[in-house]
């Protein structure tokens, strides 16, 4: 074990992001996740990393894309308005294949919105945010030792499906303050750079798909002379103008995600054993949520939580069987409604479905959940 | 004859997608043609394009290629540089791609003085998408987005350039084919960003629309208009219409970024790997 610290959200990130083996960092200064470049600033030279402070948004995804395909693994970090000038590029990693972590630290939107308000309104934008179709991998940590643990497993997860994962946090994770311990680095499973089976003499092709439908990409630099592109392209990597590579290609980005769905859906239960209600929460809003759920069994409703750790993709299976369990559900979110229809979806008319939502730059107060708990007991009614 | 160039080219990506009379061979043939005087490794040097008629270039270089997206060719290729200072990072953009959808990475490019070579295939139009008007499409002259004639001012990229920090700026054209190498070869030589303008003949969608004559019309007008650095700087105000200048237009000593930033990881009390 480690020696317990006082530790914010967005340091725990970053530290977590070393752990895993960031070495590079570009990034553009925005509130509220300015303070995960300013760690990466100080600590990337120190282990012989670098950072760099781009001009833009979009350069800053450029930069970490550019160090990845040179074999170094990188982060970038952000709040709502920089993720959207970032879209164009998390889906040209998502296309070209190239392992990034995008930190999205959420803030109340649209627009420059409430610079810079707790909210969970990028729900939507993690999943959809860039144009075509693609798959995509977005964490959620509710406390800043899982902030640590999240990044560890986002550069991971980045590396072994060679995609973008984003890193969902929020206002209130980022600049929370909590006692940690962090994990030993002995202790810390990290997922190397995937390297060519061949070589080129036998016939390497850079998007030959392994077993596990992910390619094992060349560095540059590894005497590959592959070539990289934005356009659809097949094995080879070079674009092709074909219906069927077309289907293909976007096929095999959207099923090396989905083979691996069950293993990369985290979600937690806390009372749920004889749950007949349930609250679903993730981020900041499920510390409040949790409150509300252990205050309603003190008044002795039969009501249990759901946790999401990973927002995308969303935990069908985990929600389909608590559909069949409970009489209804209740989602929190700091938002006018975004994961809820994630939940209707899944739960497809099983059981009761209920919206607490609040998008006024406030947090939740756990006496506003209770109140939707009550409802939603009350089946529906005040 | 000997083309001994020909092994930088992936040859079953050959022929290139370029309209006939097209200048972007020529200034490809070039980038090979300085890489080869160099004696750059096919293994250790990296092509970097962005998006339009120049950057497809990208794909039939046989070394690793990155074919970015639309204006980002310098982020990717600082990630690149800085990730592995050890590779020769060259990147390969056009007028639009560059000045345009580009131009604030271009200018902040310049400003960290990043050790890139940077050639810009000048077609004076976007040549992908038809023959829209460009940043460097002239005064007066007409594109499918500007058919009366293009009111909006020009950029010199090569003042922007210089004025930006880059430390080497030159400029040749596709008919001066040998000083154009060899304004590519200085660029290389340099430690930091060095921006080389290569005129290029576009006659589908720019000389078509201008009335400008076949490729090698197109051509002619470059040697009769370009004017080379030294004779330049002699030359008459009022000669000076309708001419520009080639030949090294700039050139300072100044420390590259990757460079400096190993001052930092010292600093820090870092190795440098």
């Amino acid at each position: 074990m480690t020696e317990a610290r006082l530790m914010q959200g967005n340091e725990a990130c970053a530290e977590g992001a070393i752990a895993a083996g960031v070495s590079f960092f570009g990034g553009y200064p925005i509130t509220p996740s300015t303070e995960i470049a300013e760690g990466m600033a100080k600590m990337l030279p120190a282990i012989g990393g670098k950072f760099v402070q781009m001009e833009d948004e979009i350069a800053s995804m450029g930069v970490v894309l550019g160090a990845s395909l040179a074999g170094k693994k990188a982060l970038t970090a952000s709040s709502g308005p920089g993720i959207s000038l970032k879209q164009e590029l998390i889906g040209y990693a998502a296309c070209a294949e190239i392992p990034v972590v995008i930190v999205n630290v959420q803030r109340v939107g649209p627009s420059t919105g409430q610079p810079t308000a707790p909210s969970q309104g990028d729900v939507m934008q993690a999943r959809w945010g860039t144009h075509g179709d693609h798959p995509m991998i977005a964490l959620s940590p509710w406390s800043v030792r899982e902030a640590y643990d999240a990044a560890v497993m986002a550069v991971n997860y980045s590396e072994r499906f060679r995609t973008p994962v984003i890193l969902l946090m929020d206002e209130i994770i980022g600049h929370l303050r909590e006692k940690v311990v962090l994990p030993e680095a002995k202790d810390i499973k990290i997922y190397p750079r995937r390297k060519p089976a061949c070589s080129r003499a036998e016939g390497y092709q850079p998007y030959t798909p392994d077993k596990d439908l992910v390619p094992n990409v060349a560095n540059f630099g590894e005497g590959y002379h592959i070539h990289v592109t934005g356009l659809i392209h097949d094995e080879t990597g070079f674009p092709v103008g074909s219906p069927k590579i077309t289907e293909e290609a976007i096929d095999r980005l959207h099923q090396k995600i989905e083979i691996a769905r069950d293993e990369i859906t985290h979600t937690e239960e806390y009372f749920m054993d004889d749950a007949e209600y349930a609250v679903i929460a993730f981020g900041g809003t499920a510390r409040t949520a949790y409150e509300a759920v252990k205050n309603a069994r003190a008044k002795g409703q039969k009501v249990g939580m759901v946790r999401l750790m990973t927002i995308w993709p969303f935990a069908d299976k985990i929600v389909k069987a608590l559909a069949a369990k409970v009489k209804g559900i209740l989602v929190a979110e700091l938002n006018y409604g975004q994961l809820v229809h994630e939940v209707e979806r899944a739960v497809a008319g099983k059981c009761d479905v209920q919206l607490c939502a609040k998008y006024n730059m406030e947090i939740f107060e756990p006496q506003e959940i209770e109140s939707g708990i009550d409802k939603l007991c009350a089946g529906g009614k005040d | 004859m000997e083309r001994s160039y020909e092994k930088y080219f992936r040859q079953n990506r050959l022929p290139h997608l370029w309209c006939p009379g097209c200048g972007n061979g020529i200034a490809m043939k070039a980038i090979v043609q300085a890489i080869e005087k160099k004696g750059l490794s096919q293994d250790n040097t990296v092509i970097v394009s962005g998006i339009g008629c120049s950057s497809r270039a990208s794909g039939y270089m046989d070394f690793d290629t990155l074919h970015t997206a639309h204006g980002r060719a310098i982020p990717f290729a600082t990630g690149i540089k800085l990730a592995n200072p050890e590779l020769n990072v060259i990147v390969i953009t056009g007028d639009g791609d560059c000045t345009a959808i580009g131009g604030n990475h271009f200018i902040h490019g310049c400003r960290r003085n990043i050790d890139l070579t940077v050639v810009l295939f000048n077609n004076n139009i976007y040549g992908m998408t038809g023959g829209q008007a460009s940043p460097m499409t002239p005064l007066g002259k007409k594109a499918t987005t500007a058919p009366y004639g293009s009111i909006d001012r020009t950029f010199d990229a090569a003042r922007l350039a210089e004025a930006a920090g880059a430390t080497y700026v030159a400029r040749s054209t596709a008919y001066h084919v040998q000083h154009l190498t060899d304004m590519i070869v200085q660029g290389l030589d340099n430690q930091g960003f060095s921006f080389i303008e290569a005129m290029v003949q576009c006659p589908t969608a720019y000389g078509r629309k201008n009335k400008m004559g076949s490729a090698a019309d197109m051509m002619k007008d470059m040697q009769e208009s370009a004017v080379m650095k030294a004779a330049w700087d002699k030359l008459a105000a009022d000669k000076k219409e309708h001419k520009f200048p080639i030949g090294v237009l700039y050139k300072e000593d100044g420390l590259d970024y990757a460079t400096a930033y190993e001052a930092v990881i010292e600093t820090a009390g870092g190795k440098n790997k």
